[in-house]
């Protein structure tokens, strides 16, 4: 009955729209979807705040916010709003335009990610042939707005920690491209669905564990958390980045971060766990659920880094992705390629 | 071998004439005879660590008394070394050739005191701002507040 | 080869790893450092000067600002120099106190800079676990003293208390409970690989480097060089005690880190040896001494081993109620004498690791 809940809404969104012609009703579906992304963008990065702060809180022997709200529910919506009240300060010798253009276009590349991702079945806002291409091309643009913060903010701390985001993004990218590469050698498309529809009997990870490593570890580096966060390294480079942003714009980043972490959570769930694929034939648990259920637990595992690890060193960060994971990544290849062969040549 | 403080002091005065001791076991050098002195604490006698310098102003014997708290890590036991400088032109050789602890300790030396340690390779203010007038700690240094 | 700008930059006095108002001026040449300057005195308070005009015991409370973070010892050489110029004996069971409560001060100093370096490091839960032990030890020191941080729990002539009722066996218990803590930070911060990575090899420095650069402490024994004044030159009563002196191979981050871990250790042996003892021995806390303390002519120089280093007072009297003179050798400060020379060649990142293991405290840099 849930199944089909947002599948069934969009339709009744669109036979109640059924007197205008097609295209206008399309648009407005359309536009309704994107919307609904929106905000569901907006919600989960203030609940991963909250979802962030309380695990740090267990982990650490302490409670974590627990006043405003029920157990602390509201604690961010209320930082948020505390945030959009105050000045943002911009000193005199930033590159203004950019300096505010920055935290303005963060979000974007999020935002347009999340129109490929399937949340459950048939909920893919576009189900684009080349979903997957897209999906790495985007995601990867958030380095130039980091770098833009960066270079607008004038300040040598922020210049060193988009500078570190630069480089640290031309040699992770790599190996999370070729790790994708064998889920993509083993399906044969780069459409989400696709791949989804591929794991029907198999997860991936069990079939490329290496590829999920791979992928797993560049993407925490992607979005910059820890052990990877070099970018921000607030004990070295006192928040990097963002250091001259205040009030909302620097809301904007920080919300921005768990954005793309849950990207890349969407990523690791649809390529590497099933997407919306119910295990076990639990399929009374509607696909969207399952889906969120994946993503979260593989929030949670991040979380949990963060709070263990301490920060790599930047040339430990460079000799690790190019020395290791690149490496690792072409061996993965090829080692697919010859399992799959050998899987064609005995034809089971 | 000496084995303690005492001893030491007791052979120093022994085989330095130019050196005073007294009664606390502390050894009084002539600030000309200073750097030589040391030297041959340091070389012939190892007291290697130089844990505390400082200096303090008795005006009315117009004179600043630096004091050297040397140690041998070795045997464990603590010499003080103390010489006179005149308060009209504090001029005195930097031992950091001999001890590098000295580098930061002569530093302050000179900022809160005003003793000159000529030899010493970067003698500025360390504690007070770079352009601050005057040596707190000389018992002249005339100070607004306090309790009197 | 690529002709590269070296800028500067300037690292604190409002910087979150500098540990207080310190501030390195660094010279970069991309994140190499290329030179630091280190700058001091932004916390510059004037304490042997303000000490001129103070009687002998109003100096104790300020003894206490400038490590509060183990105010007992800084409190502890203070008097020890004034005993000395004044001939007093000391009685048995103060000086055992004077273990008990200088000893889990060094155990809650020793706390924060194993913490405060794991946040260093980036890693910010061992800083929250080191805190939640602390918490208790302030907890301890508070029934004892009345104050948490800021002691001055130590007289001319011995201590202000004695423990208050069962006071000791809380402190047992909390001995008893601390090796568990302690490996829990060894499993968290000590063993892991990214730490280690991060401090193994890096500001390293040589035996004879640290001797002749005066550097006390556990950034002195990280180097292997083994000389804690409590074994070298047992002062109060801590030659009565069974305790080692844990010492690094290569006098690098990782080595000084770990000294600091293994000093804990020996802590709560040494604390149950004198919780042993302390309740054998009855008698006063405090000697008999006059109440206007009126010290001979003269001059004396005590050193004692704190958390940090080897702290000294050079005391001079002049016989009046005021010193004549009060310098505080502050091992903090001394520990930075060469820090110029073991940045150069390390990254950004390094700084960080390299100023976190020479643990200093500003107020004590700055006095």
């Amino acid at each position: 009955m849930f199944e089909n809940l947002f599948v069934g809404i969009a339709d009744g969104l669109r036979s109640l729209l059924g007197g205008l012609p097609l295209e206008i009703n399309e648009a407005i579906v359309m536009l309704v979807k994107l919307v609904a992304i929106l905000v569901f963008i907006l919600v989960n990065a203030l609940w991963l705040v909250y979802m962030e702060r309380k695990v740090a809180g267990y982990m650490q022997a302490r409670i974590g916010p627990n006043r405003v709200g029920p157990k602390g529910l509201l604690q961010t919506s209320a930082d948020i709003g505390k945030l959009i009240c105050k000045e943002i300060i911009i000193h005199k010798d930033t590159d203004k335009v950019v300096f505010m253009l920055a935290p303005v276009l963060v979000f974007v590349p999020t935002l347009m990610v999340f129109a490929v991702i399937p949340f459950g079945k048939n909920m893919a806002a576009i189900d684009m042939n080349i979903g997957l291409l897209y999906l790495l091309a985007i995601a990867s643009l958030s380095t130039v707005i980091f770098w833009m913060a960066g270079w607008a903010s004038n300040n040598k701390y922020s210049l060193l920690g988009s500078m570190r985001s630069v480089a640290q993004m031309v040699s992770y990218e790599l190996p999370m491209v070729l790790a994708i590469l064998g889920v993509i050698m083993i399906t044969g498309s780069l459409k989400m669905s696709d791949i989804i529809a591929a794991q029907e009997h198999t997860w991936f990870i069990f079939t490329q564990p290496i590829a999920f490593l791979i992928f797993f570890i560049a993407s925490v580096s992607e979005c910059n958390r820890a052990p990877f966060d070099l970018i921000e390294a607030e004990s070295e480079l006192v928040n990097g980045f963002n250091t001259e942003y205040s009030g909302m714009a620097f809301a904007m980043f920080y919300l921005a971060e768990y954005a793309n972490m849950l990207v890349c959570c969407a990523m690791v769930t649809i390529l590497f766990l099933g997407g919306w694929l119910a295990p076990f034939g639990l399929d009374f648990i509607p696909s969207w659920l399952w889906f969120f259920i994946k993503m979260y637990v593989v929030m949670f595992v991040i979380m949990q880094l963060r709070w263990t690890y301490p920060r790599i060193r930047v040339d430990q960060l460079m000799g690790f992705g190019w020395k290791v994971l690149v490496p690792l990544s072409l061996a993965n290849i090829f080692v697919t390629g010859i399992g799959m062969y050998i899987y064609r040549a005995i034809g089971w | 071998m000496i084995e303690n403080a005492t001893a030491l002091v007791e052979e120093l005065g022994k085989k330095f004439d130019y050196i005073e001791v007294n009664e606390q076991s502390s050894v009084i050098v002539p600030a000309d005879k200073l750097l030589e002195f040391m030297q041959a604490l340091k070389d012939d006698y190892g007291m290697d660590f130089l844990t505390n310098e400082t200096a303090a102003d008795y005006p009315s014997e117009n004179k600043f008394e630096v004091v050297y708290n040397i140690s041998s890590i070795e045997k464990g036991f603590t010499i003080m070394v103390k010489t006179s400088v005149d308060r009209d032109n504090p001029e005195l050789p930097s031992v950091f050739p001999i001890w590098g602890g000295a580098n930061w300790q002569e530093r302050e030396v000179y900022d809160l005191m005003g003793i000159i340690f000529t030899g010493h390779p970067y003698l500025k203010r360390i504690l007070l701002d770079y352009d601050y007038e005057g040596h707190p700690l000389r018992k002249d240094f005339q100070w607004k507040g306090g309790r009197e | 080869m690529i002709r590269t700008q070296e800028y500067n930059l300037n690292f604190g006095p409002q910087h979150p790893s500098t540990h207080g108002v310190f501030r390195l001026l660094l010279t970069l040449d991309g994140e190499r450092v290329v030179k630091a300057e280190p700058i001091c005195g932004y916390l510059h308070r004037g304490i042997e000067k303000l000490a001129e005009s103070r009687t002998y015991t109003q100096i104790i409370p300020y003894t206490d600002r400038m490590d509060y973070l183990a105010a007992m010892l800084q409190n502890w050489g203070y008097v020890m120099a004034v005993e000395k110029l004044m001939g007093v004996e000391v009685p048995e069971k103060a000086e055992y106190m004077r273990v008990i409560s200088g000893e889990l001060s060094r155990l809650a100093s020793h706390l924060i800079a194993i913490g405060t370096y794991s946040l260093d490091i980036g890693a910010f839960t061992g800083f929250l676990l080191a805190f939640r032990e602390r918490e208790t030890t302030m907890d301890l020191l508070e029934e004892l003293t009345g104050s948490r941080m800021t002691l001055s729990f130590a007289r001319i002539g011995g201590v202000a208390a004695d423990a208050p009722e069962g006071w000791l066996d809380k402190v047992d218990k909390f001995m008893d409970k601390l090796p568990d803590c302690i490996d829990e930070y060894d499993g968290l911060i000590t063993g892991n690989e990214i730490f280690q990575a991060r401090t193994r090899d890096v500001g390293v420095l040589k035996p004879e480097t640290a001797i002749n650069y005066s550097i006390s402490g556990p950034t002195l024994r990280g180097s292997g060089v083994d000389y804690d004044l409590r074994k070298a030159k047992p002062y109060g009563i801590y030659d009565r005690f069974d305790f080692e002196v844990p010492l690094g191979k290569n006098g690098d981050c990782f080595d000084r880190f770990d000294c600091r871990m293994r000093e804990m250790r020996q802590i709560i042996r040494i604390v149950k040896q004198a919780i042993e003892q302390i309740k054998e021995i009855d008698g006063p806390v405090i000697a008999k001494v006059p109440k206007v303390l009126k010290p001979p002519k003269g001059d004396a120089y005590e050193e004692i081993e704190t958390s940090k280093g080897i702290i000294g007072y050079y005391v001079v009297s002049d016989g009046s109620t005021k010193p004549y003179r009060v310098h505080v050798r502050r091992p903090s400060f001394i520990n930075l004498g060469y820090l110029d020379e073991m940045l150069r060649g390390y990254l950004v990142a390094d700084v960080v690791a390299i100023l976190g293991s020479i643990d200093i405290m500003l107020g004590e840099v700055d006095c």
